[in-house]
């Protein structure tokens, strides 16, 4: 039997790399990546609790936060495309301009 | 004591896999190890009885969502990442301590405060396969039941984020 504090601590550390990554990367697709990495960790704490209190209503909302990512995913990496059209680069310190 | 073997084990290669996302300079390798994280948070849910999420995060995270970004990274033929601007060194040599500090602020209250450690998941009951409530018969009547408008509306979100989609990465003037 595993602690539902090391499941916890698990998805923190999770989600602090997401962070970190977030924060430290230049590259808009590792940014991206990062942030897949955030929803990782708190889908993981969703499924945690909902092992402790018995409930499938965590698995739920799991499932949704995986079809909102799965939009997000397909919405941005277009996003990513027309940027790239445009300025020929993904290094996000080039892409400081609203204009196109 | 073989669930917390198993728990060990792919809780490192997640570790492992999210701190090589950080390390790695080519957004390829960080997609791939972003991949054995997945894999091995697929692994992690079935330790805590969820079958059909295990089966889900393995075919719509670690297949469908990262298919296409290493689709993207290849399409876009995207290299090394270079550094324009550097972070201040302020910020580095504050910003350092104070994760480490509060990393460990929050492991000592997760593990002292509530009393979590002492709820213990994740058993031989459900590796038995006696004890495992999230197969996809139960997770799809509480689904289509309680959860039905939700379900319905993120079909609504999924046609607008393929429009969107269709409309962002079309060439200008097509």
């Amino acid at each position: 039997m595993v602690p539902l504090s090391y499941y916890l601590v698990l998805s923190a550390v999770l989600f602090a790399c997401g962070v970190a990554g977030f924060l430290i990367k230049r590259n808009i697709i590792t940014i991206f990546l990062s942030i897949e990495l955030m929803l990782n960790g708190v889908n993981l704490t969703f499924v945690a609790f909902a092992a402790q209190l018995k409930s499938l209503d965590g698995h739920i909302f799991v499932f949704f936060v995986m079809v909102v990512a799965a939009a997000e995913a397909a919405v941005g990496l277009a996003i990513i495309i027309a940027v790239f059209r445009t300025r020929e680069t993904l290094n996000v310190d080039r892409v400081n301009l609203l204009k196109l | 004591m073989l669930a917390q073997i198993l728990f060990f084990i792919f809780a490192a290669m997640c570790v492992g896999g999210a701190i090589n996302l950080l390390v790695q300079k080519h957004p390829i390798n960080s997609a791939l190890s972003l991949i054995v994280v997945m894999g091995s948070l697929a692994l992690i849910y079935l330790l805590l009885g969820a079958e059909f999420l295990a089966a889900v995060q393995v075919i719509v995270y670690a297949g469908a969502v990262m298919v296409l970004f290493v689709f993207v990274i290849m399409l876009l033929n995207a290299g090394e990442e270079e550094r324009l601007s550097h972070g201040s060194r302020v910020a580095i040599l504050l910003g350092v301590p104070a994760l480490i500090i509060g990393l460990g602020i929050a492991a000592w209250f997760i593990t002292h405060i509530t009393g979590l450690d002492r709820v213990a998941i994740g058993g031989p009951e459900i590796m038995n396969g006696t004890d495992v409530f999230g197969n996809p018969q139960a997770v799809g009547k509480l689904l289509f039941s309680t959860y039905l408008l939700p379900f319905e509306v993120t079909s609504v979100l999924l046609l607008i984020a393929i429009m969107g989609a269709v409309v962002l990465a079309r060439r200008e003037g097509d």
